[in-house]
Formats: structure tokens, C-alpha cells, sequence
């Protein structure tokens, strides 16, 4: 966790020959507040100054549970050039991808059109986003490959938005977030997996969101690190609900993706659905199999915020519940929970599944083949 | 299935209130005139559908009636064959989900009253739990103080989902007189209804309501950690009835990383989160939710790192195992008498 670096150790790093890894959760921020405006009609950019993005939340600006950190990223991230944490190509280069030996990293935007109530403002900026990503990221560096953002709350505009990028080798996959009006199974959200799985990407869940529902079930709780442990509560019930609705049964080449919010919950809750379940199954006659089965074959998870078990053995057990070929490394640069990739793993993993860990697994699900 | 063994403590099993009318002797003039004037239908929730497989199991179905509802049929499935010392009672009758906090206060009261009537009264092994009105801290408060000089009422109870976290310091009124009155809080799983039963708004499905119970109870362990409960109210206890097991340990790893990199936002959180619920924190055994193969089932049990955390139920009449199975395969014979005695003796300290 929000481990800081020391300008020798920076200098030293291209001098070993680190093993390649896939990152499959960072962050690219704007530099500035416009910076979306080319890819903005005038309408939405004057819409944006006078009455800004009106989210499913009351902060005019912000969020509504204070980070612990500005941008909740870290204080050592701030391009020397100007601007926020995770907004300079050169200096992630320097940062992240060069010395990590990044071979493959996922951007996933945060702060987009995403969590709106206008819906076709939704749909513009997200479609703005995308364009920025190639534009600034994507077709700068060919390491870094792009997520289709979409309008959320609108399925047949979002399905709309991946048609048209889908065959584009800039984007490996759908980002949604987890938080959303309804749970993510509903089936207004349907005509996204439909097309994500006509144009074989997969759906990327990352935490987080605002879709007007208070964080937990008992309403608004206090602090940031409710919102922060409560991510993966909020990942299990919209897993829950996908199960349950009969996404993966009616989507059966659909494949997701659970993005920061732990993986260490997945081998109990599957337990406990596939019990209910057994007992329960004529009310969802659409689930046709226990729900663990669709979870192990339709389901993939970043490692970021790893999990942390004061005993190695304790996380041997759950990754090989869950399959060490169903996780992703993730650092979640530039965020300040970011996991350092050496340290991640213990000692006493074999080689072939540190690989499949750290960056086969990903290669295959994102189609890379370089 | 690992052996019972005889004078256990039973920490979860659900009497019956048959229809809202049969709390009509225990409510005065006013209310009786209320529930017969205004047509008022019985109360059941929707966390409970009464002809829902997990409410009853097949054998333990009534062929008239709600399942356990008759002090008879108890006897015969749960406190004869099991052998039990005691079994606490936690009745779910659907009273958390009024809005008014009047007509809360007096349902929970009678309710209590029918409670101690006809069944702690009829059967020397039953001990009760006090429902309480949480539209209304002071009522909340009030309620308890009435019940506790009864010292067959062993805990206090609240449902896992209500109107606001349980951490939250409007209710520590309620905890107050809890620990002052060695009663422990008992949580149970179900909802209010009175926010959507997910955090990310309403399923489609009763299966949805039941499976989630489990993330309900994690996030309320956050808040009554994180806002300090514990730190207030050191020798409080609370129990998680009907929360599922087998989440635990993965749960407090999270809590545990997050507290360590936030902690600055909540410095009156002096322990760490697992020590914190080794000293305050205990959840009834059933549901198990774990596969059956033993090996995984020991490995869970030494993620926990405790010994001391699960307390005996077999959450009569509700569907969790059939037979005598309600211990898991794989426990050894000193964890089974940790779990079906000396924890809920540990807990409970008005067992004695």
C-alpha cells in the first residue's frame, strides 16, 4: 500500500531485467477540466458549465465520502510537468510501465459519463472518453490498450457505443462500474452484454459508482473506509444478481470481469448461492446450473487491493478455490492503495502460475497475442 | 457428520407468532382498536415468505399453521432429539417494519409479552430474545429496561438491514443498556425494508434477499467497528445470527488492510479489527455455507484463527440441514464442545 519511491531506487530499476507483466487496472486522468472538449459537441460543453454533470449523488464537485489522499492517488504521482496523478503519458511511462516492465496495461477511466441522470450527456462524454483514450494514450503506446466506457444507465445507447468500436484493437473490453441504479443483472443492462459478447470483449466490473442507492443496506454509513470495505459487499451482490437474472446462462461467451474489489469473498459466496440455490431454484428456472459453475467459468478478478492474510497458506487456499487461472495482476496505478508488483506474490507459488498471474492469464482473456 | 453431544445451547430458533391477532391480549385498548378498526394484515416479511423452502424444512412443515408456531412441534424436532440445555428464541415477526414508532413500541412489547407467556413460561429450557423498536432510541431503551429485570430474556435483538448502519452513534444508547444489563445484542438476518436489501438497489428475487444477507451483515461489522462501538463498550457482545461463517476470515483481511491504510479517519479504532471481533463479536454455526469436504471445511475454521467465534444453532424451523446434521463434517470432538457449551456460556452470561 501506497508505497513511496526513492529517486535511486527509480535509477536503478532498468538495470535488472524484471520479468513482463500485465497491469489491467490503471487510471489516466484528464490534465485539465476541458480536456474532453474536442470530442464534446458545443451543446454539452455549455450544458457542462452551467448546470455540470448532475450525478445520482449531491456533490456538485467531488465525492461524497472524502478521499484520504488527493484524488485518492499518490502524493509521489504528480507529474513533474503539471497536473494531476495519472494525466502524463511520459511520466507513467517512467513511473509505471518502463521500470515494471509493463507488457500489457488495461486503462480504465474513472470520472466519466458514468453515474448521470441526463442520459444522453451520459452517453456523449463517454463517447468522448473513448476517443481521448486513443488519442492521448492508446496510439501513443502500444503497451496500453483502452476500455469502451458507456452510458450506463441507457442499454441500447451503450450497446450502441461498443457496436461502434467493437474490431477496434485499441480496446480489450467493456468498463462498467459496480454501483449502479439497479443491480448489474437486471435487464436493462442486457443489450451491453449482448453486444460486448457479439464483439467478444469482455465486461469489466470496476468498484465504485453512484446509481442512487445508499452503500450498504442499511443505508448511508459514515466514513471512507465503509465505502472503501464496502466495495466488495456491493461486488457480490451485483455478482449475485448477474447469477441470478440469468445473465451468464443467457449470455453463455460472456465474460466479466471483477476490478478492485477483492477476490477472497468469491469462494464463499459462491457456497452460499449455490446452497440457496439448490434450495431455491424453482423461483429462477433460468439458472439452470448451481451458480458456482457460471462464476468459474464466465468470471475473472484483479488482484488489486490484494488480499493480505497474515498466513500465505490462507491465500494459497482461496486462489486455488478460485482458480490461479481466474486472476489478474492489477496495481491500480495511480491510486494510493496501488499494489507494488514484487511484493504481491509470496515465495512458494511455482512458476507456471506466477506467470498465468501476473500476465498470461491476462494475455489470453484480452486476446493478446504479442 | 461430526457427533453432538448433549446439553447444548440452541443460539437460534424462531417461535411463531401465529397472526397479528394473537398479540391482541397483549396490546392495550387503544392499539387492540387500531389493529381490528383499521384492518391491519398479519405481519410476515418478505425475508421470510412462510411457503419459501429455507423458512421450513419439509419434515419440520406444519400441516396447518406457520412453521414453529407450536411449542409441541419444537419439542419434538429441536430440544428432545438434540438433547439441548437451552435454546434461545428470536422471534421474526415482522414488527422492525412499521413506520410509526408508537405502534412499534407497543407490537414489540407485546410481542415480548406473548414471548415470555407462552413459551418461556411453558418450557424451562427456552430463553428469549427482547425485540425492540428502533424508530425510537428512547422506546428502544425503554423496552429493554422493562424486559431485563426477566432474566429468561438473554439478548436484545435487531435485524441485520434496518434504517441506518449499527455502528451509528444515534443508536449507542441502545448498546449502553445492553452491556450494562449483560445482554448481549443479537443481529439477525432479514430487512426492514426500509432501504433497498442490497447496496446496489433492489433484486428481482427472494434468493437475492437470502444471499445477501451475508454482505449486509459484513458491512454492518465495518460500522460497528469502525465507528467504535468496542471502544465505547468494551464488554459488549454481539452475535451475527443466521450470517453465514464461512466469509469471515476473508472479510476481516479486507477490513484489516483498509484499517491499517485509513486509520487516520477513525483514530478511537485502537485494535485491529480481528481482535476486535475475537473479544466482542460470535456467529450462530447455521448456515454453514462451506462445501462438504471436510479438509476445506477445517482449513475455514483455521482461517478464522479462533476457536471461540461460532456458537451451536440449527435456526429451527428454517431449512439449513437435514436430520441431525447440523454440525459440519470434520469438527473435532473438542471444537464441537466449544461451539454447542462453552461459547454460548462465554457469551451469554445470563445462561448461568
Amino acid at each position: 500500500m501506497n508505497i513511496q519511491f526513492r529517486e535511486n531506487q527509480e535509477a536503478a530499476s532498468p538495470l535488472t531485467v524484471k520479468p513482463a507483466i500485465a497491469d489491467c487496472d490503471i487510471h489516466p486522468a484528464r490534465t485539465t477540466p476541458t480536456e474532453l472538449y474536442p470530442y464534446l459537441a458545443k451543446r454539452w460543453q455549455h450544458h457542462l458549465e452551467i448546470y455540470g454533470v448532475h450525478a445520482y449523488q449531491g456533490m456538485m464537485e467531488g465525492p461524497p465520502y472524502p478521499k484520504a489522499q488527493p484524488n485518492a492517488s499518490r502524493r509521489d504521482a504528480y507529474p513533474p510537468e503539471g497536473g494531476p496523478q495519472g494525466s502524463s503519458l511520459a511520466f507513467m511511462q517512467k513511473q509505471l510501465l518502463d521500470p515494471n516492465n509493463v507488457q500489457l496495461g488495461v486503462l480504465n477511466p474513472l470520472n466519466t459519463g458514468q453515474g448521470i441522470r441526463n442520459h444522453e450527456l451520459s452517453a456523449a462524454l463517454c463517447s468522448a472518453i473513448n476517443d481521448w483514450q486513443i488519442d492521448k494514450w492508446t496510439s501513443k503506446d502500444k503497451r496500453l490498450k483502452a476500455s469502451i466506457v458507456v452510458g450506463n444507465e441507457d442499454g441500447p445507447s451503450a450497446a450502441a457505443e461498443i457496436r461502434e468500436r467493437a474490431g477496434d484493437k485499441n480496446f480489450v473490453q467493456v468498463l462498467l462500474l459496480s454501483r449502479n441504479v439497479e443491480p448489474l443483472g437486471q435487464r436493462r443492462y442486457w443489450p451491453i452484454y449482448q453486444a460486448a459478447e457479439e464483439a467478444g470483449l469482455p465486461v469489466g466490473v470496476h468498484a465504485f459508482g453512484f446509481g442512487g442507492n445508499p452503500i450498504t443496506p442499511s443505508g448511508w454509513p459514515s466514513y471512507y473506509i465503509e465505502e472503501m470495505v464496502g466495495h466488495s459487499q456491493c461486488q457480490q451482490s451485483a455478482l449475485a444478481s448477474l447469477v441470478l437474472e440469468g445473465v451468464f446462462e443467457r449470455f453463455p461467451k460472456l465474460k466479466m470481469v471483477m476490478i478492485e474489489a477483492g477476490f477472497g469473498w468469491a469462494p464463499s459466496l459462491c457456497w452460499r448461492l449455490d446452497k440457496a440455490w439448490q434450495r431455491l431454484r424453482s423461483e429462477v428456472p433460468h439458472v439452470k446450473r448451481p451458480p458456482s459453475e457460471y462464476i468459474r467459468e464466465q468470471v475473472w478478478w484483479t488482484t488489486q487491493p490484494m488480499e493480505d492474510p497474515e498466513s500465505r497458506e490462507d491465500l494459497f487456499d482461496v486462489i486455488k478455490w478460485i482458480g490461479w487461472d481466474k486472476l489478474l495482476f492489477a496495481t491500480d496505478y495511480p491510486h494510493w492503495d496501488y499494489d507494488e508488483p514484487s511484493r504481491v506474490l509470496p515465495a512458494g507459488v511455482s512458476e507456471a502460475n506466477r506467470e498465468a498471474f501476473y500476465l498470461g492469464n491476462a494475455k489470453k482473456l484480452y486476446g493478446i497475442t504479442a | 457428520m461430526a457427533s453432538l453431544i448433549a446439553g447444548g445451547i440452541d443460539c437460534d430458533v424462531h417461535p411463531a407468532v401465529p397472526h397479528l391477532t394473537s398479540l391482541l391480549p397483549y396490546l392495550n385498548d387503544y392499539w387492540r382498536d387500531q389493529v381490528t378498526t383499521r384492518g391491519m394484515v398479519d405481519l410476515i416479511s418478505q425475508s421470510y415468505p412462510q411457503n419459501s423452502p429455507i423458512t421450513a424444512r419439509p419434515d419440520w412443515r406444519p400441516e396447518t399453521g406457520k412453521p414453529g408456531e407450536s411449542l409441541a412441534a419444537m419439542q419434538r424436532h429441536v430440544l428432545d432429539p438434540f438433547q439441548l440445555k437451552h435454546a434461545i428464541c428470536n422471534p421474526l415477526y415482522g414488527v422492525q417494519m412499521v413506520f410509526s414508532e408508537d405502534m412499534q413500541a407497543a407490537f414489540c412489547r407485546a410481542l415480548n409479552d406473548w414471548l415470555a407467556k407462552e413459551w418461556l413460561d411453558r418450557d424451562a429450557r427456552l430463553r428469549g430474545s427482547i425485540v425492540i423498536p428502533t424508530q425510537s432510541i428512547e422506546k428502544a431503551v425503554a423496552e429493554i429496561e422493562r424486559c431485563a429485570p426477566d432474566k429468561r430474556f438473554v439478548q436484545v435483538l435487531m435485524l441485520v438491514m434496518g434504517d441506518t448502519p449499527l455502528g451509528k452513534r444515534a443508536l449507542w444508547p441502545i448498546y449502553e443498556a445492553a452491556e450494562r444489563l449483560e445482554l448481549p445484542i443479537g443481529i439477525h438476518a432479514g430487512s426492514a425494508y426500509h432501504n433497498p436489501p442490497t447496496a446496489v438497489g433492489w433484486g428481482s428475487y427472494h434468493i437475492e434477499d437470502y444471499v445477501g444477507q451475508a454482505q449486509a451483515f459484513q458491512t454492518q461489522l465495518t460500522s460497528l467497528i469502525v465507528e467504535g462501538v468496542f471502544a465505547k463498550y468494551p464488554r459488549l457482545k454481539m452475535v451475527m445470527l443466521e450470517s453465514g461463517v464461512s466469509w469471515i476470515a476473508p472479510y476481516l483481511w479486507r477490513l484489516h488492510k483498509f484499517w491499517r491504510g485509513v486509520r487516520m479517519e477513525t483514530p478511537w479504532v485502537d485494535r485491529a479489527p480481528l481482535e476486535i471481533v475475537r473479544s466482542n463479536i460470535r456467529f450462530s454455526l447455521q448456515p454453514f455455507d462451506a462445501p462438504p469436504e471436510p479438509e476445506t471445511l477445517i482449513r475455514l475454521f483455521e482461517h478464522m484463527q479462533s476457536d471461540e467465534l461460532v456458537l451451536f444453532s440449527t435456526d429451527y424451523p428454517h431449512w439449513q440441514f437435514d436430520g441431525q446434521d447440523a454440525l459440519p463434517e470434520g469438527l473435532s470432538p473438542d471444537l464441537v464442545r466449544k461451539i454447542m457449551i462453552d461459547n454460548p456460556h462465554a457469551t451469554y452470561p445470563r445462561l448461568k
